[in-house]
């Protein structure tokens, strides 16, 4: 079974993303599926620190300290694009305003639980930013992570281990072999990477999943 | 004749007591107000209360606060920005208290202090260890917390342009926490790279009337900004 690369994982979370669509992308590797949006799908950028329309990186030269995104990299501003205080950012979050929020996370349970804030790792000071807030206000959220732990142990679990973010909020799972989608129904599998089934799933997946009619086979591009 | 230039930061600053809160604006180096935290560092309060999203950047401004042990305790969302060093040494050694919030909630708190309010409930961070001890209450059968303002004894802001009446322009997202710590403090003190002519401020495009601004001091154009 051919695990997906990180560039692979946010590919694929940015073809699933509708035209006109207001999104926030979390720090980290959600940030990278701004980069592999289909041609003709425009899509605003929302970012927590006070922008709309968030643009590419800057080319060389034209860096600027004051244009930044929430993982605090310098970022253009595409056409149309505005600028706002953090109060009207979080309006926007908690009010309902943004279509989809993609973070990373540590854990997410059955129920939709996500855990992404800390684990309590011993003398670090934890951070929480703006996490909470997509949680809750976000109309819809995903979450892109690997399968499982560095030492293969599984990451969807039946309960969260680590402090919870929100409960009950995260609607779809990307991972490096699979999308799962989760609802009162439980796990659904509607996609998985080739060589991969059921039974492989299930053994890196703590809670029982069933499988879509019309479960695809991954194929993201080999050269992103 | 109204004028709140002063022609120094150590003007602008004097007289901040020790204990004093003071709201510190910026996301990460965008919008910090580094000359004039520099400019606290030299004044001497001490056994200040922070209130900023981060726990400063590199050596300079919030991060050389902490660093000279003038900070008793953070109320922030990110600790951990970029280079966060001088927060991580005073963390470990367990001379600075954090108070960690929700980035929203910390902005609505200030707002909420900017604007008379003394509390208001909120979903963000309903039963999470954030919210403990926290009063909680049902609304429309959602679980919400109870946040209490912040208000500030003292805002330090970074605005683009000013005039004598105070009024601002902040540049692109630099902007950030600036609007709401400026309205949120007793005492709000603004660097500005630029002072303009009163009127020359296009009033359909002043981000903060000055009404909430106290002293304006010009810093003049910005050095090469690290990374």
């Amino acid at each position: 079974m051919n695990k997906m690369s990180r560039s692979q994982m946010a590919w694929l979370v940015a073809q699933d993303m509708w035209d006109g669509a207001v999104v926030n992308l979390g720090i980290g590797l959600p940030t990278a599926c701004a980069n592999f949006v289909p041609e003709g799908r425009e899509i605003m950028f929302h970012s927590e620190n006070g922008l709309i329309g968030v643009g590419p990186a800057p080319e060389a030269g034209d860096e600027d300290p004051d244009l930044i995104n929430a993982g605090k990299q310098m970022v253009t501003l595409v056409t149309g694009g505005a600028y706002f205080s953090h109060n009207d950012a979080f309006v926007m979050i908690r009010g309902g305003h943004i279509d989809l929020s993609v973070m990373g996370a540590f854990e997410v349970s059955q129920a939709g639980d996500l855990a992404n804030w800390t684990v309590n790792a011993p003398g670090v000071p934890p951070g929480v930013g703006g996490a909470m807030d997509l949680a809750v206000g976000a109309k819809e959220i995903w979450v892109l992570m690997e399968h499982t732990t560095r030492d293969g142990k599984p990451r969807i679990l039946k309960e969260c281990h680590f402090p919870l973010t929100g409960k009950g909020c995260v609607t779809r799972v990307y991972t490096d072999i699979a999308i799962l989608m989760i609802s009162e129904q439980g796990v659904e599998v509607t996609a998985m990477v080739e060589g991969c089934d059921l039974e492989k799933l299930q053994a890196v997946t703590e809670v029982p999943l069933t499988v879509h009619r019309e479960c695809k086979v991954l194929s993201p591009p080999d050269t992103i | 004749m109204i004028n709140k230039q002063v022609e120094s930061i150590a003007a602008a600053l004097e007289g901040i007591q020790d204990g004093s809160t003071v709201l510190s604006s910026g996301f990460g180096a965008a919008g910090e107000p580094v000359e004039l935290l520099n400019g606290l560092l030299e004044q001497g309060a001490r056994d200040l209360i922070i209130v900023s999203n981060n726990a400063g950047t590199g050596d300079v401004g919030l991060a050389g606060l902490i660093r000279e042990r003038r900070v008793r305790k953070i109320i922030c969302s990110y600790p951990r920005s970029a280079d966060p060093h001088c927060f991580d040494e005073c963390y470990r050694a367990g001379d600075i208290e954090v108070e960690l919030l929700p980035q929203g909630t910390l902005s609505e708190r200030i707002r909420a202090g900017a604007a008379g309010i003394s509390a208001f409930y909120v979903q963000v961070g309903a039963g999470t260890e954030l919210s403990k001890g926290k009063e909680t209450r049902e609304f429309d059968g959602k679980l919400h917390v109870m946040e209490r303002a912040i208000h500030g004894d003292l805002a330090l802001v970074r605005a683009l342009r000013a005039d004598r009446w105070g009024n601002l322009i902040y540049r692109k997202s630099a902007r950030n926490f600036n609007p709401v710590m400026a309205m949120a403090a007793d005492r709000t003190v603004v660097q500005t790279n630029e002072i303009c002519p009163l009127g020359r401020l296009d009033p359909e495009a002043i981000h903060t009337p000055g009404i909430f601004v106290n002293r304006v001091v010009c810093i003049g154009p910005n050095q090469e900004v690290e990374q």
